[in-house]
């Protein structure tokens, strides 16, 4: 068991750039096949890290959340060309979990999120 | 609060006594971990974020040039250029002990093999996006590791608040009523043993009055 690879899971037109780099490419569109992807990488044990774009990642986030408390493989969402901020949310959903309250998040929006 | 279920004993009492004595120790100790463990995630979890943003604005600008290339040279010759992987990364992983915990740590030992394509036969904006995303694929895995670091730090931390408040709310206060309770019911013992000698020497006396 070697785990070295890098590997990307995501929609063909924007995870084929990652060839170029070295990372090894899986085409997903729907998180049900990015799932049964994951699974075998994981199975496989030969990646240390998975990126899986935002979008499917934002699908699939019981499935991320098994697969947290492990140290490898380090599975990370990956940004694509629209945001839609899952990235963040999940390091949100740390502070939160560590601290109790979000004190990263709620500066900018104090005038919002006072409620909370 | 609830008392534990144990017998009133002299020997008991002690016990619980030592134990009292663990908990307290154990659970000041867990405190002060806990508050340095939060310290350092905050030191993670902000590095993460400050990566992040730079990550998601850098990769979209480079995700950018790339699509621009594919959509100039075609779909299916994009995908004929990349079909064969050319290039392969490697990286190193090891394990970081963080608070007692074992977080990863990566190290990309290099980059084998060339560009997949010939440099004429591209559109310029393919150079481009693929030196782009060489430069960030090394960001890229500090951002996963700093990034595992913190939900492992998330959840170890979550962990131990439990254990703590479990022992502050719980543990010690039981502990706490338990020994107050053998020490009223053994003090009641040796009132009433005194009490029962009292009035069986006022018995012995009066008998020998008589």
């Amino acid at each position: 068991m070697s785990l070295n690879k890098v590997a990307v899971i995501g929609e063909k037109q924007i995870v084929t750039a990652f060839r170029a780099v070295g990372f090894t490419v899986f085409f997903a569109d729907a998180p049900s096949s990015a799932t049964d992807i994951l699974r075998e990488l994981v199975k496989s044990g030969e990646y240390a890290v998975i990126f899986i774009t935002e979008d499917i990642a934002a699908q699939m986030h019981d499935t991320l959340e098994i697969l947290k408390s492990r140290s490898y493989p380090i599975i990370v969402p990956l940004p694509s060309l629209e945001k839609n901020g899952y990235g963040m949310e999940c390091i949100k959903k740390d502070v939160e979990k560590a601290v109790g309250v979000d004190i990263l998040f709620n500066k900018d929006e104090s005038s919002n999120g006072g409620g909370k | 609060m609830a008392r534990l279920n144990v017998n009133p004993t002299r020997m008991e009492l002690r016990r619980l006594k030592t134990r009292l004595k663990t908990a307290v120790r154990g659970h000041k100790l867990l405190k002060d971990k806990s508050d340095e463990m939060i310290r350092q995630f905050m030191s993670f979890v902000k590095q993460n974020k400050a990566l992040r943003e730079e990550i998601e604005d850098d990769l979209r600008e480079a995700l950018k040039y790339f699509m621009l290339a594919s959509s100039v040279m075609g779909e299916e010759n994009t995908e004929q250029i990349f079909a064969v992987p050319s290039r392969k990364l490697n990286v190193e992983t090891s394990i970081k002990n963080v608070m007692g915990i074992d977080v990863p740590m990566l190290k990309i030992t290099g980059i084998e093999g060339d560009l997949p394509y010939a440099l004429c036969s591209v559109p310029a904006d393919m150079d481009v996006a693929v030196s782009k995303l060489t430069a960030l694929s090394e960001k890229l895995l500090l951002l996963a590791e700093v990034e595992k670091t913190c939900n492992m730090l998330a959840l170890e931390i979550e962990k131990n608040r439990r254990r703590v408040n479990a022992l502050e709310y719980i543990m010690i206060p039981q502990l706490n009523e338990t020994i107050k309770y053998i020490m009223m019911k053994l003090d009641e013992n040796e009132r009433a043993t005194i009490i029962r000698l009292m009035k069986v020497k006022t018995m012995l006396e009066k008998n020998d009055d008589a």
